[in-house]
């Protein structure tokens, strides 16, 4: 079986106001120790995993910012994961960009290597909402940017959209929604903003300077993201994202459909026969145990039976095709409302979940709020 | 030594002093200068024992450790220090451990001066005929104004304060001079050996081995270790199998006489039967009378304790009965709830004899409980005659069958700079209470005494007390008797259901304002729920106030990815607990801090 790769690359031009991710001002000194680690890492696992988990049909590098790498770094990371993995000849290549890290050198570059897929970081088209967000870009670098991946020729473009940003209106966010959908991408993703502790927005909330949309606003964008998307030919398949007809993101939807995926890099998470691990969080420690020759792993669980088939049915309802009952009874030997009886009722009867279609899958009223019916699973 | 001789070298005396004004440094200088505990055993303030105790820097229970001091008249001395609680709800123990001493140390704040409560203890040491040393303590603080001090002793209690020692329990000067006091001033404790045995309980433990253990003063005769003796308040008898006195350590003694303290076990299952204030006398050679002074312990403040999860009622009903062996006072019996299922309906001497031991069940049994607001006892005359005495709002008879409802009031005495004077005479006003007598008892100092119902001493008085003080407002209270007030039963309402955990006793006037104050608290504290949850006020059948809680409109985790699961994960588990906590009312899920409501809304 094969299974996902991802690849995670900490640096960026500057943090985001908003984002906890692990990230590192770019150096090209930096990127070069790191990359050595991580191929170091990829040479650590060509040994462990058996030769079928070593094909790959989905690679994603994400970020941080991968395209604030130089091209000759990108290169270097996109083929040594040919080296020491085997790319499947239909696999997806997904690279997340920042507007204004690109050029047309670079995405040619990107293109000759494989990548077949752009996941553009655009978050709003309101110029001061870029700026208080501490974006590195304006409204102008995005245009250009997907404007420059349409000229080399990539076919499956993303864009990613944050609602519910301190101060906005359901009017500026429905323009930057019609904007986004204007320029046609084949994916788009769209989330509420969290603010996050040990952020600046995690501070300034702290000290109630600032809030996200409350709930009722967040749900009217919400909606509105269905709205505008249904209206423009997007799928809904999965809580935050949309997609044309085909265009679903094959990587992610690994981790919604319990598929096996190996994350490389510091802090990158991985899933491979029901162990989920992960990897230290200190670039450092990442570098130096790599030096050793060890596994950077900081935290392993192994899941029991029934972690996994919860993990099964919660990531599943994220997709709006729901849990297979068909699947689920095929991979574990019992019927899904066999293990989860009282569950089960308990939210059909709240009318939170449906079965359609041999389909176990979150009702209308239930979408939004979906937290209520995983919480039951977990 | 005849025991004449012997009698006349002891010395039984106390510490009365205000919270944080050094009395627990103050015995532990004591107890290291006569070499009762080294400087290395002594950890930091050894005579309260309790974590709680410690975590609060108050004193719970009542401890008596003997000391040997060599005077410098030349004599070996007994001294025995009969430790006493700093807080108002206590005022009865203190009584009773001031009634067991000659002589008393009043310690005061080099900076801060005499607070009402020390007041209250000094006018009590008084009434027991105490010889009181005035003990200026702190002196070292940079802000001491022991002449300042000096004049307020005078000028409020009346004391000559002119030989008051000047001491600092933190350096230990002065310490010397309060032995050398207690020794010359206070005087030996009289009483006649020969006459028939009265001992006077001031406190007991409970010892899971040897069961309740009484401390007591022999005040007259002789108690002997396999005698049998007689509590005189139960009639109960027992056989003395041990007997002895703390040093602080445990050691045992074959008898103890007219004027000396000490602890004894006779395999008493209940400290219900070492109740404190009464006597202990011979069942052979009785005494004639009991001690005067003893009380019944009587609860004033009342509230639900339910458990969480309503399979815990067992062990909650354990827990209170374990407590109870401790602490004669905590009065509980059962009760149901239609909201909150079974539970108990527990009596305390105070707010903070309340929360001490809901700390205690959460921590030291850990249980989760759900506790309803506080209430007094109302007495109520019906229609018909019948007289109630109500301690839960939810058992108020109907509105038509109530003749009269009386509610117990308080004498609250306040001290307080006299800046505040106006600040405190505004909340005893909106607390319903009426002025009494004022006195400036120092130019800067001020006793305010108002007359207030008790319902509004334990709701938030005393926090607003000390915030619209700065802290510097100190209270003390008495109860003073039953009187009527213009009282409603004021109902709560979730989702159509009425909650009887949630009623509460008002006053009319602040019906309205009460009831819309308390659906506002209640729709901050109850999350949304699947739909709209209407929460009402009423009185009687009167909707007065309105709130809704709206329906959850989004609530999702919007990003999931490789990375994030296992934390989600966590995440969502966590929620899960929170919910778990809650308690389920028809559809709706309220948390445990709702039923406190009715305590947190902002006059």
């Amino acid at each position: 079986m094969s299974i996902g790769l991802y690849i995670h690359i900490p640096f960026c031009l500057k943090k985001c106001n908003y984002c906890d991710f692990i990230s590192f001002p770019v150096s090209e000194s930096k990127v070069d120790s790191y990359l050595d680690a991580l191929e170091k890492e990829m040479e650590l696992y060509r040994r462990e995993l058996d030769s079928d988990d070593r094909v790959i049909d989905t690679l994603y590098l994400g970020g941080g910012t991968p395209t604030c790498l130089s091209g000759n770094s990108l290169r270097r990371v996109l083929e040594a994961s040919r080296l020491f993995f085997n790319w499947l000849p239909d696999i997806e290549v997904t690279v997340e960009a920042n507007p204004g890290t690109l050029d047309l050198p670079k995405l040619k570059l990107l293109r000759d290597e494989g990548v077949n897929r752009l996941s553009l970081g655009v978050q709003s088209f309101n110029p001061r909402h870029l700026v208080c967000m501490g974006r590195q870009h304006g409204v102008a670098e995005i245009r250009e940017a997907v404007q420059m991946a349409r000229e080399v020729g990539i076919t499956n473009l993303s864009l990613d959209l944050i609602y519910g940003l301190p101060g906005q209106t359901l009017a500026q966010w429905q323009d930057t929604l019609e904007e986004a959908l204007s320029l046609n991408p084949e994916h788009l993703s769209a989330y509420g903003l969290k603010i996050e502790e040990g952020t600046p927005w995690g501070e300034l909330a702290a000290r109630g300077k600032i809030s996200p949309a409350g709930e009722d606003l967040a749900r009217l964008m919400f909606d509105e993201v269905q709205k505008q998307c249904r209206e423009k030919g997007y799928i809904h398949y999965e809580i935050s994202n949309y997609a044309k007809p085909g265009y679903e993101a094959r990587h992610n939807l690994r981790y919604w459909q319990t598929r096996p995926y190996l994350g490389l890099g510091v802090a990158a998470a991985s899933y491979i026969d029901n162990k989920r691990w992960t990897n230290v969080s200190d670039i450092n420690e990442y570098q130096q145990l790599l030096k050793q020759r060890e596994k950077p792993v900081e935290e392993e669980i192994v899941l029991n039976l029934k972690d996994q088939m919860a993990e099964t049915v919660i990531l599943g309802l994220r997709t709006m095709e729901g849990v297979s009952l068909t699947d689920f009874k095929a991979r574990y030997g019992k019927d899904l409302q066999a293990i989860f009886r009282e569950e089960t009722a308990k939210m059909i009867s709240a009318g939170l979940l449906i079965i359609d279609n041999r389909h176990l899958k979150l009702s209308a009223m239930g979408l939004p709020i979906a937290n209520i019916v995983f919480e039951a699973f977990v | 030594m005849t025991h004449a001789n012997w009698q006349s070298k002891i010395r039984n005396f106390c510490i009365i002093a205000h919270i944080d004004h050094g009395k627990s440094t103050m015995a532990d200088r004591l107890l290291e200068y006569t070499g009762a505990v080294s400087q290395r055993e002594m950890s930091e303030q050894l005579l309260d024992q309790m974590d709680l105790e410690k975590e609060r820097g108050i004193t719970i229970k009542l401890k008596a450790v003997r000391l040997k001091y060599q005077a410098s008249d030349g004599n070996e001395y007994t001294l025995n220090l009969i430790d006493t609680p700093g807080h108002v709800d206590f005022t009865y123990e203190v009584s009773r451990s001031l009634a067991a001493c000659e002589g008393a140390l009043l310690i005061v704040d080099a900076a801060q001066g005499i607070e009402a409560q020390t007041l209250a203890n000094v006018y009590l040491a008084l009434e027991h005929d105490l010889e009181i040393i005035p003990v200026i303590n702190k002196i070292d603080l940079p802000n001491a104004d022991p002449e300042r001090v000096k004049q307020e002793i005078e000028d409020v209690i009346g004391l000559d304060a002119s030989d008051a020692i000047l001491a600092s329990a933190k350096t230990g000067e002065g310490t010397q001079e309060i032995l050398e006091a207690i020794v010359n001033r206070i005087p030996a404790p009289q009483g006649s050996v020969d006459a028939p045995l009265r001992a006077m309980i001031f406190d007991s433990h409970f010892d899971s081995y040897k069961g309740a253990i009484p401390y007591f003063r022999v005040m007259e005769g002789k108690l002997e270790k396999g005698m049998e003796i007689k509590m005189m308040e139960t009639g109960k008898i027992f056989e003395v199998n041990e007997l002895g006195v703390f040093v602080p350590e445990m050691v045992l003694a074959d008898s103890l006489s007219a004027g000396e303290v000490g602890f004894l076990a006779a395999s008493i299952k209940n400290v219900a039967d070492t109740q404190v204030g009464d006597t202990i006398t011979g069942a052979k050679n009785p005494a004639a009378e009991p001690l005067p002074g003893y009380k019944k312990a009587v609860p004033m403040v009342y509230c639900g304790l339910y458990p969480v999860e309503t399979n815990d009622y067992e062990d909650l009903k354990d827990a209170l009965e374990k407590l109870k062996l401790n602490d004669a006072s905590l009065y509980y019996e059962p009760e149901t709830s239609n909201a909150l299922g079974f539970g108990f309906r527990c009596g305390f001497l105070g707010l903070l004899h309340m929360e001490i031991i809901q700390e205690r069940l959460e921590r030291e049994y850990n249980l989760s409980l759900i506790t309803t607001a506080p209430s007094v006892i109302y007495r109520i005359t019906k229609t018909d005659g019948e007289v109630l005495y109500v301690d839960n709002p939810a058992h108020l008879p109907e509105p038509q069958a109530i003749e009269m409802i009386e509610e117990p009031y308080v004498k609250a005495n306040i001290m307080v700079p006299s800046d505040f004077v106006g600040a405190v005479m505004e909340l005893c006003q909106e607390k319903r209470g009426t002025f009494v007598t004022m006195d400036y008892m120092t130019p800067t100092r001020v006793s305010i005494e108002y007359a207030i119902p008790l319902s509004e001493i334990i709701f938030d008085f005393f926090d607003q007390l000390k915030s619209r003080t700065k802290g510097y407002a100190s209270l003390d209270y008495e109860l003073t008797g039953y009187q009527a007030s213009k009282l409603v039963k004021l109902d709560i309402l979730i989702n159509g259901e009425l909650v009887d955990a949630l009623s509460c006793i008002v006053h009319q006037d602040n019906s309205y304002h009460r009831g819309r104050a308390l659906v506002d608290k209640l729709r901050r504290l109850i999350p949304r729920q699947l739909f709209e949850v209407p929460i009402q006020a009423a009185i009687g059948n009167k909707v007065i106030a309105r709130e809704t809680v709206k329906a959850l409109r989004k609530n999702v985790i919007d990003k999931c990815y490789g990375g994030d699961i296992t934390r989600k994960k966590k995440l969502l588990e966590k929620q899960k607990e929170g919910k778990k906590r809650m308690k389920q009312l028809g559809n709706v899920e309220i948390p445990q801090e709702a039923f406190m409501a009715v305590l947190q809304i902002d006059d």
